[in-house]
């Protein structure tokens, strides 16, 4: 996760990047120190409830805190050797949609109301691709919007995204995400809104994508199944920091945060019946202006007290090699509980 | 598309007919159900009692109100006439209605002052138009700014002084200190370009400083509302320039529903600027509509009311067609 003595970073290596936002209630801490990296050809998922920074760390990403004029960013993003929070602004713009896109989550409100799906790609394209005409512009997203499974696409390219279903709008999205074919592609919640079997196929295709274009990928979402199923590396966010880091094996067999063992709990299951299947992680999750003390999660933790005071005064820093967590526990502890009493009830 | 076009027309014409039934009501009827003898009001106190009678007959006062208000239909859409034995007085059609006071057509009068009103209306909008939006967007872009506050107070005045002040202000000041400006009045764009447009600069900029302080309020918080959208944040994460990304995904969104409040404020503008006409000495409807009222010239007012209902009528028409066209999302839906 560091920078080898080699020289060589990975595609995109971002260092203890921090988010704030200046609000009238105060400052939200919607980010803190995160360090994590991404290799071309690979997926990096991360997960979290609702707020816990995912779609404000992806959008550090993309530089689009930057025209927010309350937002600070701190820290460094490196994009293939290229340190992006330092670039200039237009810098950054010619990289946007280009080497990296995004697909965003609600493509209904995403989606420009008054012009077409067809424009909106278009436009998309001619602006990385100077000197193309309307007519090729159109016949490659055409081509992008039937790679994506949207049938009639000649048709359906002259229809707003109001038009659309669920499933075909957040296939729009992701052509338009596509349609520069980007070296680093991030994914916020791409199948949220979506039934399971339209879930399956937009990940699959994202996956079958990956595969032709050795895109880097960044799937964000509240869905430990979609990780499970799609990701090398796994990140956990809870409160805006991440609480563990690792392999997605490593962190879906050995899960050593008591937030990701809930998280785990909080897992449907097709073997469970459906009233049992989802036991969300008890409590709210914290205030960005006001961290708790300590453990952000200690509040909510079952196992706050087992160690002394420590969980509710020290932060807990994110330790260990591949496989790193953020909790006072003992290791050999953490094993135990995990083994004797988490695992037997998931 | 054709059921929405079909319907949004079906609409006006009804909304006309109850306009033309509401205003006759007004005009004819009610003097009759309470007992006062119109004809009265359209001669005046002073005519004798066989010029009264002529006219009761040649306006058919005493017919049932229905076919009173048939009559009337009528000479709007294939003209009348006013027959009182061998005495006939001719209208063409529309006939808005014959003053009897003045012993003139109602509509050929009102059709002269159309081109004096419509100037001033044109003239006005597209500098408010202009002024409006260009400082509604710079002051979102530089929320906070000295810019913004300047241009906000300004705008705040813009609303809030009547036009009868900021016209006096602006004639004392341009004309009669400054001595920049010939007196304001209307010459016709066709006799001589010029001086239609510097007899009529200081009404269009009084009127835009009104309006335009409206639309750069109304801009400024539409754009800054948009700029939130995640539309925006899209346009953006495509890489698009900002000036792509405000000039046209922005703007796009700032200005469609302004399209509806402008065609309300210059169908009421059509309909008369009384005030402006009065403050620079126009002769335009709302100049005549004045000019009826003091005199007690009945036909001229209601038609001058009949007019301006059928602009405000159209106008939202044109305005719902429009809208049509710029909004998908009711084209479609
Ligand atoms: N522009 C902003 N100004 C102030 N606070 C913000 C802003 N953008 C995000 N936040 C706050 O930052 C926190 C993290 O938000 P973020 O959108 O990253 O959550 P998330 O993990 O993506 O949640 P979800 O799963 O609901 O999408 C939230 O508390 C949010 O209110
Ligand atoms: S540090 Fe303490 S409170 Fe935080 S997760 Fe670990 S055990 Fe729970
Ligand atoms: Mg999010």
């Amino acid at each position: 996760m560091s920078s080898t003595t080699t020289g060589t970073r990975p595609f995109l290596e971002v260092k203890d990047l921090t988010v704030r936002f200046e609000t009238d209630d105060g400052i939200v801490q919607a980010v803190s120190n995160s360090s994590f990296a991404v290799e071309r050809g690979k997926t990096l998922g991360i997960v979290g409830e609702s707020g816990s920074g995912k779609s404000v760390t992806s959008l550090a990403v993309l530089g689009l805190h930057r025209t927010r004029s309350n937002a600070k960013v701190a820290g460094e993003i490196w994009l293939d050797d290229q340190e992006l929070v330092t670039a200039t602004d237009e810098d950054v713009r010619k990289l946007r949609g280009g080497k990296m896109a995004m697909i965003f989550q609600d493509p209904l409100s995403a989606m420009h109301p008054y012009y077409t799906v067809g424009a909106q790609i278009v436009e998309g394209y001619r602006v990385h691709h100077k000197g193309v005409s309307k007519k090729e512009a159109r016949t490659r997203t055409i081509d992008m919007l039937a790679r994506v499974g949207i049938p009639q696409p000649e048709k359906r390219f002259n229809e707003y995204g109001h038009q659309f279903s669920g499933g075909m709008r957040q296939r729009a999205m992701i052509a338009m995400a596509l349609v520069n074919d980007p070296q680093l592609l991030i994914a916020d919640e791409p199948t949220t809104a979506l039934d399971v079997t339209v879930q399956a196929q937009i990940l699959d295709l994202i996956r079958d994508l990956q595969d032709e274009f050795g895109s880097a990928v960044i799937m964000i979402t509240h869905d430990l199944g979609v990780v499970a199923e799609l990701a090398d590396d796994v990140l956990v966010m809870y409160g805006g920091k991440i609480i563990e880091r690792g392999p997605a094996a490593d962190v879906f067999h050995e899960p050593q945060h008591p937030y990701t063992w809930g998280l785990l709990g909080s897992m449907p299951r097709l073997d469970r019946d459906v009233r049992d299947r989802l036991t969300p992680v008890k409590g709210t999750p914290p205030s960005l202006i006001n961290l708790p003390d300590g453990c952000a999660f200690h509040p909510r933790c079952p196992y706050a007290g087992r160690n002394g005071n420590r969980s509710f005064t020290e932060v807990p820093e994110l330790r260990g090699g591949v496989h790193a967590v953020a909790c006072h526990l003992p290791a050999e502890e953490k094993r135990r509980i995990f083994h004797e009493e988490v695992a037997p009830n998931l | 598309m054709l059921s929405y076009l079909i319907r949004r027309i079906v609409n006006a014409v009804i909304t006309l007919l109850v306009v033309t039934m509401v205003t006759f009501g007004i005009f004819f009827a009610v003097p009759t159900i309470t007992g006062s003898d119109p004809a009265l009001l359209y001669i005046g106190k002073t005519a004798d009692q066989a010029s009264l009678d002529g006219i009761r007959t040649k306006l058919g006062l005493d017919d049932p109100i229905p076919v009173q208000y048939g009559k009337f239909i009528k000479g709007l859409v294939a003209g009348r006439d006013y027959a009182s034995g061998n005495d006939v007085t001719h209208c063409d059609a529309p006939c808005l209605g014959y003053s009897f006071k003045t012993e003139q057509e109602v509509t050929p009068l009102l059709l002269s002052d159309i081109p004096v009103t419509l100037s001033l209306a044109l003239g006005a909008a597209v500098l408010w138009v202009l002024i409006g939006v260009a400082t509604g967007v710079l002051s979102a872009l530089r929320r906070g700014s000295f810019l913004d506050r300047a241009a906000m107070t300004g705008a705040l005045a813009g609303v809030s002084l009547p036009i009868y002040f900021t016209g006096q202000l602006a004639l004392l000041i341009f004309i009669h200190w400054l001595g920049w400006l010939p007196d304001t009045a209307y010459t016709p764009f066709l006799e001589n370009p010029a001086s239609w447009f510097t007899g009529l600069i200081l009404p269009w900029v009084t009127l835009a400083f009104l309006f335009a302080a409206t639309y750069a309020r109304l801009t400024r918080a539409n754009m800054l509302e948009t700029l939130n959208e995640d539309y925006i944040r899209t346009a953006r994460s495509k890489g698009l320039t900002e000036r792509t990304v405000i000039g046209k995904h922005g703007l796009r969104a700032v200005l469609t529903p302004l399209v509806t409040i402008f065609g309300l404020d210059f169908g009421t503008l059509l309909a008369g600027a009384i005030l402006t006409e009065q403050v620079f000495n126009l002769r335009g409807l709302g100049y005549q509509a004045l000019t009826a009222i003091r005199q007690n010239d009945l036909p001229v007012i209601l038609g001058v009311t009949l007019l301006a209902a059928i602009f405000i009528v159209v106008i939202n028409l044109i305005v719902d067609l429009l809208y049509s066209v710029i909004d998908p999302r009711v084209r479609l839906g």
